[in-house]
């Protein structure tokens, strides 16, 4: 008995501390200018298959989708309690938008042998969009649970669970397998446990030990750090301390669903809002200076 | 995904719970007829439900030509699936250019999973939609008046313009009460078209056990406009400048956590982290010193003003215009302010 639990987790760029070289000059955002974190959410999903794993049994397979940095949340997810890590990492992945993400990371849930629960956060902090939770259940042909607040009962078969809609709740019962997303207030997320964070922070990505092989024999041919690698890749899997490594190839991904092309959605425009978290534009307290900013706000249509 | 087709509807998701229908979705079709009437084509309602049919009419009045009105018992309750196989059903039958829905928590829901299913693009959030033409340089072709959706992105820090060349329809959520809502004609006449939609197990899926709605006593999630007073209002007697100055501004009043200990108003008006979190187009802070678990809930507004006594209070930080004053002094005059603009408009 017990319930296999995928949790999709994201590495975001820490939008509350935005600092002032966020934007590069073509209007993308700067990623590599700015410091990452968890994204919040995300660590509710994971506090929720833990809790299902406690309290039925059962595993907790955490996958995220992005760079070969993003292993950090990966290890980070290993300290907290997840039995199995999987990093997605493509170039042809890139500029996917949320209907590429969704087909690449269902393509990647469906690559693991079974499972009863798909966890994500509500949403992600650097686009609040909340579509990839929706968008994957349909990919996945699951159906899907949004704002997830509370496990009232499981069996099974069928899971009976509470969510929050705004103005009010309901219990909804659902077949297995459901993929569910999570909101901030449904748990309060463990923190890494001491013993683990020992035993993992030592778990990396082939990429990851590819790279450390490169910076450490800068001089050696080819094959020789490749044979290098290979090896040290292989120690970490007798150790079970691999974090499991997919292309789009591994997952069978069609590329025509993928990045760029597989992106409905374009940017057109993007404009920097100035940034006045050091300069806001004071205003003296005068009739005048009230008017002024009241004209300003109706001609920027905050008001109106 | 549907082709483009320039002689497409405009649409709207009629969002309706217990026979009422959202704001957001009058809102909707208020810019859905200036979209249709831009572009030269029909403006359609999408309204789902059991005994609804009424609702058409408030419909009609704020726009739509068209509603197509889905009749179904299963459709008493919202639910995922089935809502979403009424849309797909419709959107392939119809082929509309464009679909809006309200960025409620519903909206969020149904939309991303419409638009998988369409394999067509969706942009959340919109604050703002427009039409436009776009060159595509490298497939040397120009589209023309598409659909344009704005909304912040990055936390805030952002403004994006986002399109959906090819892949239609052209889909958004857009947040309530950004979009001014017309007063609706009662005199203008529209059709009513009475769709049957089917469904299989896998839409039925899911069951509803329970439901509990609770009244909307105080809606801050959903307003465009939030006047917030902290200790530095002083009494709950001078709070009244700061309920003045949301009805001046048609906004909802929010607190900081020292005015709710203080007694100068309710806790269900509490912004900041242990209260609501928020994110209006316009949030002004009247003598909230700005703690960081304030700031945490409202940061992310579009436009916050900052009015307080102390020059060093940490709000300014955090806000674009900040005026050092006297609440008592400077509130008058912005009410002031604003009446005169009412006038002169």
């Amino acid at each position: 008995m017990g319930y296999d639990c995928v949790v999709c987790v994201k590495q975001v760029p820490d939008t509350a501390n935005i600092t002032g070289d966020a934007m590069k000059e073509d209007g993308t955002v700067n990623r590599a200018a700015l410091p990452t974190v968890f994204n919040p959410e995300d660590l509710h999903a994971l506090e929720a298959a833990l809790d299902i794993r406690e309290r039925f049994g059962g595993t907790v397979t955490v996958i995220t989708m992005g760079p070969p940095a993003a292993c950090e949340i990966l290890r980070d997810c290993l300290f907290r309690g997840a039995d199995r890590a999987v990093l997605v990492t493509d170039r042809r992945a890139a500029a996917s938008d949320t209907l590429a993400t969704s087909y690449i990371l269902s393509q990647a849930v469906r690559h693991l042998e079974k499972f009863d629960f798909v966890f994500c956060g509500r949403q992600a902090i650097d686009g609040d969009t909340a579509q990839v939770g929706p968008q994957l259940a349909e990919k996945l042909g699951l159906p899907q649970i949004t704002y997830f607040e509370q496990l009232i009962d499981l069996d099974a078969r069928s899971a009976r669970i509470r969510r929050n809609v705004g103005n009010g709740w309901e219990i909804l019962e659902t077949r297995l397998p459901v993929l569910i997303t999570v909101l901030d207030t449904a748990n309060e997320p463990r923190p890494p446990a001491a013993r683990r964070i020992m035993r993992y922070k030592r778990a990396q990505a082939p990429v990851e030990l590819s790279k450390a092989v490169a910076d450490e024999l800068p001089d050696a041919a080819d094959a020789q750090r490749e044979e290098e690698t290979t090896r040290r890749v292989k120690a970490l899997r007798a150790a079970d301390l691999a974090i499991e490594q997919w292309d789009l190839d591994d997952i069978k991904a069609d590329l025509q669903w993928c990045g760029l092309n597989g992106s409905p959605t374009k940017v057109y425009r993007i404009q920097s809002i100035v940034l006045t978290k050091e300069g806001h534009t004071e205003i003296p307290a005068t009739k005048d200076g009230v008017r002024r900013m009241i004209h300003e706000l109706i001609v920027d249509h905050t008001l109106g | 995904m549907i082709e483009p087709n320039r002689k497409g509807e405009v649409w709207v998701f009629a969002e309706q719970e217990d026979e009422s229908l959202n704001d957001v979705s009058l809102e909707l079709c208020t810019k859905a007829r200036e979209l249709a009437d831009r572009l030269g084509v029909q403006m359609g309602a999408v309204l789902a439900g059991w005994n609804v049919r009424e609702l058409s009419y408030r419909l009609i009045a704020h726009g739509a030509d068209r509603v197509y009105h889905v009749h179904d018992t299963r459709l008493e309750h919202y639910r995922t699936m089935p809502y979403a196989r009424v849309m797909c059903q419709l959107i392939t039958r119809h082929r509309p250019q464009i679909v809006l829905y309200g960025a409620t928590p519903l909206g969020r829901d149904l939309a991303p999973r419409i638009a998988s299913e369409m394999r067509a693009g969706l942009t959340a959030d919109c604050t703002d939609l427009d039409l436009g033409d776009y060159e595509d340089k490298r497939a040397k072709t120009t589209h023309h008046n598409l659909l344009l959706q704005i909304r912040p992105a990055f936390g805030g820090n952002i403004i994006a313009t986002i399109i959906n060349p090819d892949r239609w329809p052209q889909m958004a959520t857009v947040r309530e009460g950004v979009m001014r809502m017309g007063e609706g004609d009662a005199r203008r006449s529209g059709e009513i078209i009475d769709e049957k939609i089917a469904f299989d197990d896998f839409d039925l899926a899911v069951k509803l056990i329970e439901r509990h709605r609770e009244q909307r006593k105080v809606n801050l999630k959903g307003a465009r406009v939030i006047v917030a007073g902290g200790g530095g209002v002083g009494s709950k007697d001078n709070f009244k400048l700061v309920h003045e100055l949301a009805g001046a501004l048609g906004g909802a009043v929010g607190a900081s956590r020292a005015a709710v200990d203080g007694g100068f108003i309710g806790k269900e008006h509490q912004i900041g982290q242990t209260g609501t979190t928020v994110r209006p187009a316009l949030y002004v802070a009247c003598g909230i010193s700005g703690a960081v678990q304030h700031r945490a809930g409202m940061e992310e507004s579009a436009k916050i003003i900052a009015i307080n006594w102390d020059k060093d209070a940490p709000i300014f930080s955090v806000a674009h215009y900040g005026i050092v004053g006297d609440i008592g002094k400077v509130i008058p005059m912005m009410i002031e302010a604003i009446r005169e603009r009412g006038t002169t408009d």
